[in-house]
């Protein structure tokens, strides 16, 4: 029940695909999604092993409620040791490749070795088989879906396949399912590119039952219901996306600017939301063409855009000129913001190009701002970048770097080491914002205090979806805290860290949690899942999850003195808003979050958490 | 056909423009009909129509003179009198799949587990759809007016100068 209690391994380097019960003691210990595939791969892979070796493994992987009428439960992960990173990584994706695995009657998919060429996995329901994917290799994620669709003449299969920039080794690349959602950090989608898997191609037919269908049904009517009143899920998200931050996070002065030099941006209404909405004059239309739903969520975030057809990067090229997956806030920040460009449509062209050929926007738009960074001290040249005039705010630079690292080319090739080696190559690791190599997301945190800790403390590296204190130090869920000060933060970090881990090993997107707490999940999960599931279970689920994942990485490498921020965000004052004047206070937050978390001075979980936690 | 007699009958009215494409109206018909979420299984399919940036949902209209029941050879299909539905009979449908053919909309299908065609029964009366649209895309609403809603946006929009100047 709501678990398949199968998982299906596929060993590319054998060619073989053989279906295993799932390890229920380990799904009431561990739950599912993020948690259990964790489990899974530490207990299979060598934490130092190289991400893109055959001996790494990748896993995708559903929750329990994923392929329910829950809301959001639509959602999958990609579990495996992070190309970017060199940690776990765990991404997460809506759209309706989740559900489509469940109802095939699979929880998850272990995918091991190296193909000897390129191949897709192709799942009907219990039949699985490894096909030649020659004639995808080398084509985009857009026309591998289609074409997959064609070949096997079935419009209703769901895809998830890697573009060519994962082909290529680009350091950041995605998994993308549906056309535009996509497990998107971390690197995910080189490891399965480094294994010669170009996609996962599924259609289910089977059904997901649960535990207790009338509790069921009364406990995510109920979810449903505090969705559709609260003002974020039931108005904001679905009116303006996540984009309405956009001027809201510029206001509160923690909006990250040209490479995290200024937290504010003059052009952050030409990017925002606002701007996604209003009626151009040439053609009297928008951006935004309508908001669209992932799988069985009632909140309807996604933007569907189309770019201006007169616009110079669509101009005779008709495959842009359609709607597609337009600008999320990390999306427009890090395409925008971070590199000082402000042209909206230009900025949604770069975004379908991360889309089509499956990287990461995030790491991608951070990378060029440190990129344009390294080119105005002179540290690079257009000799480096093949003639690219790579300033701050120079729009067409930043959407032929999209091109080019979409293709694994030119000075794209270099983009697509991210931030991290790129600044270290060319001699200055201090202009990498990023933490673990993983860069920053959206917010600044000189200007928002305890996401500089959920940064610095992520596990797959600088990140917004390991700890979202924004929701509290910013828009006042579940209550408001001072963002300026670092009094409190370590424990709303870590109660956030728990508390996502839960959420998103139960199938659900984290978004829900805008409006739901642990105590509206937990009547769903009891209702659907074997075992008793209580707020304190899922809570000690969450935190045993968090510390499975602090083992591995440590066990690869990492120590404490990788718990840091850059510099720049630690020394430099932020120059204007709110915030003027202020620099991250990590060391005021860092000991006690520790001690919060029962682990040494030096980072380690102590013995007694261990056996607390029943590691 | 004598409708006059009867309760007032409902409609399925679909307002794609509400739709967003979330699947809970397939989710809710699989489960009433097949027991399970199982939007492979579901009477009423939202389609995605990305490169326009349109969902839209779509099932069986339940015509009055409908060609799936006239072409039926063996009277399998018939009119639930309390709803105005055409119903399947699982007990005698012979899975010939002539009605697939017959109905001008596909909305009637063959399900190779059952050996037997699936369609829309607005299940007796309270269709699981409409009451699981999170946006009022599918609504179950008076089938003699069926275009109220869209009839009173316009009129609302409608030039009042006319008057104004009379």
């Amino acid at each position: 029940m709501a678990w398949a209690r199968k998982l299906l391994r596929v060993d590319l380097t054998k060619g073989t695909c053989t279906s295993e019960p799932l390890n229920m003691d380990w799904a009431q210990r561990y739950l599912g999604q993020r948690g259990l595939a964790t489990k899974y791969l530490t207990e299979e892979i060598d934490p130092k092993v190289d991400p893109l070796s055959p001996d790494n493994k990748l896993i995708m992987t559903t929750g329990p409620l994923t392929g329910t009428c829950a809301s959001t439960a639509g959602r999958y992960s990609v579990v495996t040791k992070g190309a970017l990173t060199g940690a776990i990584a765990c991404s997460n994706s809506g759209g309706f490749f989740g559900n489509e695995m469940k109802n095939a009657g699979w929880d998850m998919i272990i995918f091991e070795g190296k193909s000897a060429k390129p191949v897709y996995l192709f799942v009907q329901d219990d039949k699985a088989e490894l096909l030649d994917a020659g004639e995808f290799w080398g084509t985009s994620v857009w026309d591998t879906e289609e074409n997959i669709k064609k070949k096997h003449q079935d419009p209703m299969i769901r895809v998830a396949s890697i573009g060519v920039s994962g082909e290529k080794g680009v350091k950041f690349a995605c998994v993308v399912n549906d056309m535009h959602r996509a497990a998107g950090r971390s690197g995910v989608g080189t490891v399965m590119g480094s294994k010669n898997l170009k996609a996962v191609a599924i259609r289910g037919t089977l059904g997901v039952k649960v535990k207790d269908i009338g509790a069921f049904m009364t406990a995510t009517a109920n979810g449903k219901a505090i969705l559709a009143e609260n003002a974020v899920t039931g108005q904001g998200l679905p009116t303006y996306g996540t984009q309405v931050l956009m001027n809201v996070i510029n206001e509160v002065g923690a909006l990250p600017t040209r490479n995290h030099r200024d937290v504010q941006f003059e052009g952050a209404g030409d990017i925002s939301a606002e701007k996604m909405h209003e009626k151009r004059a040439s053609d009297g239309k928008s951006n935004l063409i309508t908001n669209g739903a992932c799988f069985g969520c009632t909140i309807a975030c996604g933007r569907i855009s189309q770019i201006e057809r007169t616009h110079y990067t669509v101009v005779d090229r008709p495959q842009y000129q359609k709607a597609s997956g337009g600008l999320e806030y990390e999306a427009a920040w890090a395409l925008g913001a971070a590199t000082g460009v402000d042209d909206i449509d230009a900025l949604t062209f770069a975004n379908f190009i991360c889309n089509e050929q499956g990287y990461d926007p995030i790491t991608f738009g951070a990378t060029v701002g440190a990129a344009m960074e390294l080119f105005e001290t002179g540290a690079i040249t257009t000799k480096e970048t093949g003639g690219i005039e790579l300033k701050f705010g120079n729009t067409k630079a930043l959407t032929e770097l999209a091109e080019q690292t979409g293709r694994g080319e030119g000075f794209g090739a270099e983009i697509g080491l991210g931030s991290k080696r790129l600044c270290e190559k060319y001699g200055h690791p201090e202009m990498s914002m990023s933490v673990k190599g993983q860069e920053f997301p959206a917010y600044d945190s000189r200007g928002i205090q305890g996401m500089g800790l959920a940064y610095a403390t992520s596990n797959r590296g600088a990140c917004h979806l390991r700890g979202y204190t924004v929701a509290s130090e910013i828009l006042g869920i579940p209550e408001k805290t001072d963002p300026l000060a670092t009094e409190g933060k370590a424990g709303l970090v870590k109660a956030f860290q728990d508390a996502t881990a839960a959420f998103d090993s139960a199938g659900l997107c984290i978004f829900t949690s805008f409006a739901w707490t642990l105590e509206d999940v937990a009547p769903q999960l009891d209702s659907a899942c074997e075992g008793e599931w209580s707020v304190e279970k899922l809570l000690e689920v969450g935190e045993r999850i968090w510390n499975l994942e602090r083992q591995f990485n440590l066990a690869a490498g990492f120590t404490g003195k990788d718990d840091n921020l850059p510099a720049r965000l630690l020394k430099d004052a932020a120059k204007s808003g709110p915030a003027e004047g202020k620099v991250n206070g990590l060391g005021e937050m860092l000991p006690e979050y520790y001690q919060l978390r029962g682990w040494t001075t030096e980072g380690v979980p102590s013995n007694q958490t261990v056996e607390r936690l029943g590691l | 056909m004598n409708t006059g007699k009867r309760l007032m009958q409902k409609s399925l009215h679909i307002d794609p423009g509400k739709c967003t494409g979330c699947l809970q109206c397939e989710m809710a018909c699989s489960l009433d009909n097949e027991g399970a979420f199982n939007p492979a299984k579901s009477r009423i399919k939202v389609f995605d129509f990305h490169a326009e940036g349109r969902f839209v949902p779509y099932t069986c209209t339940q015509c009055a003179e409908a060609w799936c029941m006239k072409a039926c050879p063996v009277d399998a299909i018939s009119v639930d009198t309390l709803t105005g539905a055409k119903v399947v009979s699982d007990a005698l449908c012979v899975g010939c799949k002539v009605c697939t053919i017959a109905c001008p909309f596909g909305t009637i299908n063959y399900n190779q587990t059952t050996g037997k065609v699936l369609k829309c029964d607005l299940c007796g009366g309270d269709p699981e759809c409409a009451k699981a649209c999170p946006t009022s895309a599918i609504t179950f609403i008076d089938a003699d007016w069926t275009g109220l809603e869209r009839m009173r946006d316009w009129a609302s929009k409608t030039d009042s100068g006319t008057r104004a100047e009379a």
